[in-house]
C-alpha cells in the first residue's frame, strides 16, 4: 500500500541537547514500552501465563481440589504455592504482566486520542499537487464551470457522508478535499478504552464485593439471616466490612427437583420466604434465575437431603435433629453425621457425662440399589435407605478446636475416647424404623427434609463491566469494519476557451489511508457519478 | 429420529470424504489449472475486465504498485476465465468434489436438524454435538465463499481433509446419546452464547485454512520445495490467501467477543453468580481471545512481517482446538456437560 506523509515534515531538527541520562532513560524506556512490539509481547505473556491457572488447581475455583494436589504432590505443591500457582489469577507476575499491558495501552491511546481529535476538529487538507500520483486517479471533462463543478461534487460527497473543503485557489481552479472513515479510529479508541473500564471495573468489583455460601435446610426453624456468621463460608472484599451486608432474612419453604429417568436432572426450583426491611415476600428462584434483592442476589447452586433423626436417651429424655448429609456424586448418593453431644445427663446431678455422648456416622440412599452396592440407584427418594454406625464416649467437641459437622472427629476414634458400639456392618433404616442400641437408648429416622446450597453474592461494578464490554464490541466492530479514505478532486477552467461556454477539467485522486481492497471500486463509482454517466447519478439523488 | 441423525453423521464423513478424494485427484490431474493461468496473467489486462465500463477521457488505471488492487482485479478475471470450455480431467474431479462438499454440508444439516428434532431442543448440549455444529458452520462458510470466489477452489482439499479428521475424531472420541439438557443449560442465554461461539469458532477454524495455505504458497514462492511446500503449488495467490485469512478472522473475532466474553459472563452471572471465575474453559477462551488479538494488532502494524502474524493466527487455532477438546478431556470444569461420552 502506498503511504503518503501528508503532514509537512519537521521544519528543522531541534539542536541537539545533552539531556539528564536518568530523563533520558525514563523516555525512552517509556516508548519501549508503549510500542506495538511491546504490547504484543506483553499479549503473548499474558495468554501464556494464563495457562497454569487452567492446569493446576485454583483455590478461587476449587478449594478442596487444591488440598488434594497437596496430598498428592507433597514435595512440588509447596513450591508451585511460593510461585503462586495455585492463585495465578491473583498472583503478583499475573498483575505484573496485565498492569504493564494497560499501562502500555494507556501510553499508546491516550496520544492517539489527543491525535484524533485533533484530526476531527481539523478540515481535509488541500489536494496534493500530483494527483496522478495517487493510488487512484482519474481525470476528465465537465460541461459546468470549476466553481459550480465543485460545489456539485462537495455535495454529492457530503451525501456520501465525506467531510469535504472547498477551496478556491490561483488562476480559477477550485479544489474540493474530502475524507471519511474516521470511524475506524473512533472504534478503536473506543474499544482501548472500553477495556481498561473493564479492568477498572473487575478491580472495584473485587475491592467492594462479597460473597457467603450457606446450606440452607427446609423449615422455618432453620433459616437464616445474612450476617457473616451465619454464613458456612464468606469472602468479603478488602473495602467491606461486615456491617455493609445487607440485612435480610432467607427461610426455604420448598424445593422441588425433577430427575430424567437416567438420573439427570431436569429441573430445581427453590421456594423461600424473604424478609427485608420489615417485609416479608415469597419468592421462587431457579439455577437460571436467581433471587434478585435488594443489595446481594441469591444463586442455587445445589441441593440434598437432610435426614431428620430423634434420638431418646436413658434418662427418657429426646433430642430430634435435622442433619444435610452432603451428596458425593449425581445419584445424591449422601454422607453425613449426626451428633448428640448433650444426651444421657442424669436429671439427679444435671452433669454432662463426656463417656456417654453419642454420635452416628453414615450415608444416605434416595433409592437404594437393588444389587446391594453402596451407592444410590437414582437422585429422587424412590426407595430411601439410611446406612448409620453409632459411636459413643468423648465427640471431642469440647475441644474448641473447629472440626467438620459432615464427619465425626478421627482422632477420637483412634484414642478410644470414641468408641464404635454398633455390629461391625452398619444398621439399615427405613424413614419411620426405630434402632434400639446396645445400652437401650433408641434412635428413630423420622424421614428427611431437602435443603439447597446457597451462594449470595453482591458486585457493584457487574454493570459498569457489561457496558465496558458491550461499548468495546461496538469499537471492535467499527475499527474492523471502517475504512479512512481521502478523495481529492481540482476543478481547473478548460484552458483557451475564453468567452466560449465554460467547461473543466476535472482531476481526482483518491488515498486508502487503511487497508481497503475495494477502494478502487469506490473511486470509480464517485468518478463516474461526478462525470454523471451511467444511472449513478440519479441513483444517488433520487 | 436418533438412530436416522447418527446414519447420516456417517454419511456426511462419507460425502466430505469423496469430496477429499476427488479434490486430490483435482490436484494430481489438473496441470497447471485456471487459477495458476488467472494468476499468470499481468494485472493490467484483467482490470479492463471486471472494471465498471470505462470510456471518453476518464483513464482508469490500477497502481502498479497497489498490492491491494491484485485481488478485486482477479475475482473480476475469473467468470471471463471460467467461462473458457475446460475438458481437462482436473477441472472435472474439482467439480464434482464441489457437488460431493454440497451433498455433504446438506447431510451434515440433515444430521444436525434429526438429532436437533430427537432431542426437542437446538442440537448444541454436548461436546459431540458442538463440533458438528461447528464443522457445519465452516463447511457452510467455505461454501458461502466458493460461491463467491471460485478461484479458491483449491482449497476444498485442506477443507475437506480438516473436516473429515474434526468428524471423525467428533464421532469417536465424543460420540453421546441423544438427551434432554441438564437445567444449567435451560435459558435462554443458551441461544445466544451456544451459537454465537459455535458461529465463530466454525468460521476461526476455516480460516485456518487459507492461513495454513498462506504460510506453505509464500514458502513456494521463496523457491522452497521440500514437504510440504510443493501443496502450494496450485493453491491460489499468497496475497489473496492472506486476505481470505483476515477476512474470516476479522468477522469471526467480534461473534467470538460476543459469545465468550459478553453473552457467556451473562449467562454464568445468572447461573454461578459470577461473570467470570477462571473456569478451565474460561480460561483457554480468554487465552484465544488474547492470541487472535495479537494476530489483529500484529496485522495491523506495519513494521510486523505477514507470514509472522499469519503464524499466530495458526497459534489461536491451536488453542481453540485445545479448548474444543483440550479443555473438555483433561481438566474438570463447571463447563462439564461439554465431556465427551
Amino acid at each position: 500500500m502506498t503511504v503518503v506523509e501528508e503532514r509537512p515534515a519537521p521544519s528543522a531538527a531541534p539542536p541537539p541537547r545533552r539531556g539528564n541520562p536518568v530523563w533520558a532513560l525514563l523516555r525512552n524506556s517509556w516508548r519501549q514500552l508503549t510500542s506495538m512490539r511491546t504490547a504484543l509481547v506483553l499479549l503473548f505473556l499474558l495468554a501464556v501465563a494464563a495457562i497454569p491457572g487452567s492446569v493446576l488447581p485454583q483455590r478461587s475455583v476449587n478449594r478442596e481440589n487444591v488440598a488434594g494436589y497437596f496430598r498428592d504432590h507433597p514435595d512440588l505443591a509447596p513450591v508451585l504455592d511460593r510461585l503462586g500457582g495455585f492463585d495465578v489469577y491473583a498472583s503478583p507476575w499475573f498483575a505484573a504482566i496485565y498492569l504493564l499491558l494497560f499501562t502500555s495501552l494507556v501510553g499508546c491511546v491516550v496520544p492517539r486520542l489527543a491525535d484524533h481529535v485533533r484530526a476531527l476538529r481539523t478540515v481535509p487538507p488541500d489536494a496534493p499537487k500530483r494527483l496522478d500520483r495517487l493510488p487512484q486517479h482519474a481525470s476528465g471533462q465537465l460541461a459546468d464551470d470549476p466553481a459550480a463543478a465543485a460545489a456539485s461534487v462537495a455535495a454529492m460527497l457530503r451525501r456520501r457522508r465525506f467531510r469535504t473543503r472547498v477551496r478556491e485557489r490561483d488562476g480559477g481552479v477550485w479544489t474540493v478535499a474530502a475524507e471519511k472513515g474516521y470511524a475506524k479510529e473512533s472504534g478503536n479508541l473506543l474499544f482501548h478504552f472500553a477495556l481498561l473500564t473493564v479492568l477498572v471495573g473487575v478491580g472495584f468489583g473485587h475491592w467492594y464485593g462479597w460473597h457467603g455460601n450457606r446450606l440452607l435446610v427446609q423449615g422455618a426453624d432453620r433459616g437464616f439471616c445474612s450476617l457473616v456468621p451465619q454464613f458456612d463460608e464468606s469472602s468479603l472484599g478488602p473495602r467491606v466490612t461486615p456491617g455493609d451486608l445487607p440485612r435480610f432474612c432467607l427461610q426455604l419453604t420448598d424445593f422441588t427437583a425433577s430427575f430424567q429417568d437416567n438420573g439427570t436432572p431436569r429441573s430445581f426450583r427453590a421456594a423461600v420466604v424473604v424478609e427485608q426491611d420489615g417485609t416479608t415476600a415469597n419468592r421462587t428462584f431457579t439455577v437460571n434465575d436467581p433471587l434478585r434483592l435488594d443489595g446481594a442476589n441469591v444463586y442455587l447452586l445445589g441441593h440434598g437431603y437432610a435426614p431428620v433423626l430423634r434420638y431418646t436417651d436413658r434418662y427418657g429424655q429426646q433430642q430430634t435433629k435435622v442433619v444435610p448429609f452432603l451428596p458425593t456424586d449425581g445419584m445424591l448418593t449422601s454422607e453425613g453425621v449426626a451428633t448428640f453431644p448433650d444426651v444421657n445427663i442424669d436429671p439427679k446431678t444435671n452433669r454432662r457425662d463426656s463417656t456417654l455422648q453419642v454420635g452416628f456416622e453414615g450415608v444416605y440412599l434416595p433409592t437404594v440399589n437393588p444389587d446391594g452396592s453402596p451407592t444410590s440407584g437414582f437422585p429422587a427418594e424412590r426407595a430411601p435407605r439410611l446406612f448409620l454406625t453409632a459411636y459413643r464416649g468423648d465427640l471431642g467437641v469440647e475441644a474448641g478446636l473447629p472440626g467438620s459437622v459432615y464427619a465425626l472427629d478421627r482422632s477420637q476414634i483412634l484414642s478410644g475416647e470414641l468408641k464404635q458400639v454398633s455390629g461391625t456392618r452398619p444398621q439399615t433404616m427405613k424413614p419411620g424404623d426405630a434402632w434400639i442400641l446396645d445400652d437401650g437408648t433408641k434412635l428413630e429416622f423420622l424421614g428427611t427434609r431437602p435443603f439447597a446450597t446457597v451462594s449470595v453474592r453482591y458486585n457493584p461494578t457487574q454493570s459498569l463491566v457489561l457496558v465496558g464490554a458491550v461499548a468495546g464490541l461496538l469499537g471492535l466492530m467499527l475499527s474492523l469494519a471502517g475504512r479512512r479514505r481521502r478523495l481529492w478532486f481540482r476543478m481547473s477552467p478548460l484552458a483557451g476557451s475564453e468567452g466560449a461556454p465554460a467547461g473543466t477539467v476535472m482531476d481526482a485522486g483518491g488515498l486508502p489511508r487503511t487497508d481497503y481492497p475495494g477502494f478502487g471500486e469506490e473511486f470509480a463509482r464517485v468518478v463516474s457519478t461526478v462525470r454523471g454517466d451511467g444511472g449513478e447519478k440519479n441513483e444517488e439523488t433520487a | 429420529m436418533a438412530e436416522l441423525s447418527n446414519q447420516l453423521m456417517a454419511l456426511t464423513v462419507l460425502a466430505y470424504l469423496a469430496a477429499m478424494v476427488c479434490h486430490a485427484a483435482e490436484y494430481a490431474f489438473g496441470d497447471r489449472s485456471h487459477i495458476g493461468r488467472a494468476a499468470a496473467r499481468p494485472a493490467r489486462q484483467l482490470v479492463g475486465a471486471g472494471a465498471p465500463a470505462t470510456e471518453g477521457p476518464l483513464v482508469l488505471v490500477e497502481g502498479p504498485a497497489d498490492a491491494e488492487a491484485a485481488e478485486p482485479a482477479e475475482v473480476a478475471a475469473e467468470p471471463a476465465v471460467v467461462a473458457e470450455p475446460s475438458r481437462n480431467r482436473g477441472d472435472l474431479a474439482g467439480r464434482i468434489a464441489v457437488g460431493f462438499t454440497v451433498l455433504a454440508a446438506l447431510l451434515h444439516l440433515g444430521t444436525l436438524v434429526t438429532r436437533g428434532v430427537a432431542a426437542d431442543r437446538m442440537p448444541w448440549g454436548n461436546m459431540y454435538e458442538f463440533t458438528l455444529s461447528v464443522t457445519f458452520v465452516g463447511a457452510a462458510t467455505w461454501l458461502g465463499l466458493l460461491s463467491r470466489r471460485p478461484g479458491i477452489r483449491h482449497l476444498g482439499l485442506f477443507v475437506a481433509l480438516a473436516l473429515v479428521v474434526l468428524l471423525g475424531a467428533n464421532g469417536l472420541i465424543a460420540y453421546t446419546p441423544v438427551g434432554p439438557l441438564v437445567p444449567a443449560l435451560n435459558s435462554y442465554w443458551f441461544i445466544f452464547h451456544v451459537s454465537t461461539i459455535i458461529l465463530s469458532t466454525g468460521i476461526l477454524l476455516l480460516g485456518a485454512v487459507p492461513a495454513a495455505m498462506f504460510l506453505i504458497k509464500t514458502g513456494y514462492d521463496n523457491g522452497e520445495r521440500r514437504f510440504p511446500y510443493p501443496l502450494g503449488a496450485r493453491v491460489p495467490a499468497a496475497e489473496t490467501l492472506e486476505r481470505l485469512t483476515f477476512r474470516l478472522h476479522a468477522f469471526a473475532f467480534p461473534l467470538f467477543t460476543f459469545g465468550a466474553l459478553i453473552a457467556g459472563p451473562l449467562w454464568a452471572e445468572a447461573s454461578w453468580g459470577r461473570y467470570w471465575g477462571w473456569d478451565p474453559k474460561e480460561v483457554w477462551a480468554f487465552i484465544s481471545w488474547i492470541v487472535y488479538a495479537c494476530y489483529l494488532h500484529a496485522r495491523a502494524t506495519p513494521s510486523v512481517k505477514r507470514t509472522t502474524a499469519t503464524w499466530i493466527a495458526l497459534l489461536g487455532f491451536l488453542t481453540m482446538l485445545m479448548n474444543l477438546f483440550g479443555v473438555n478431556l483433561f481438566f474438570e470444569g463447571l463447563h462439564s456437560y461439554a465431556n465427551a461420552g
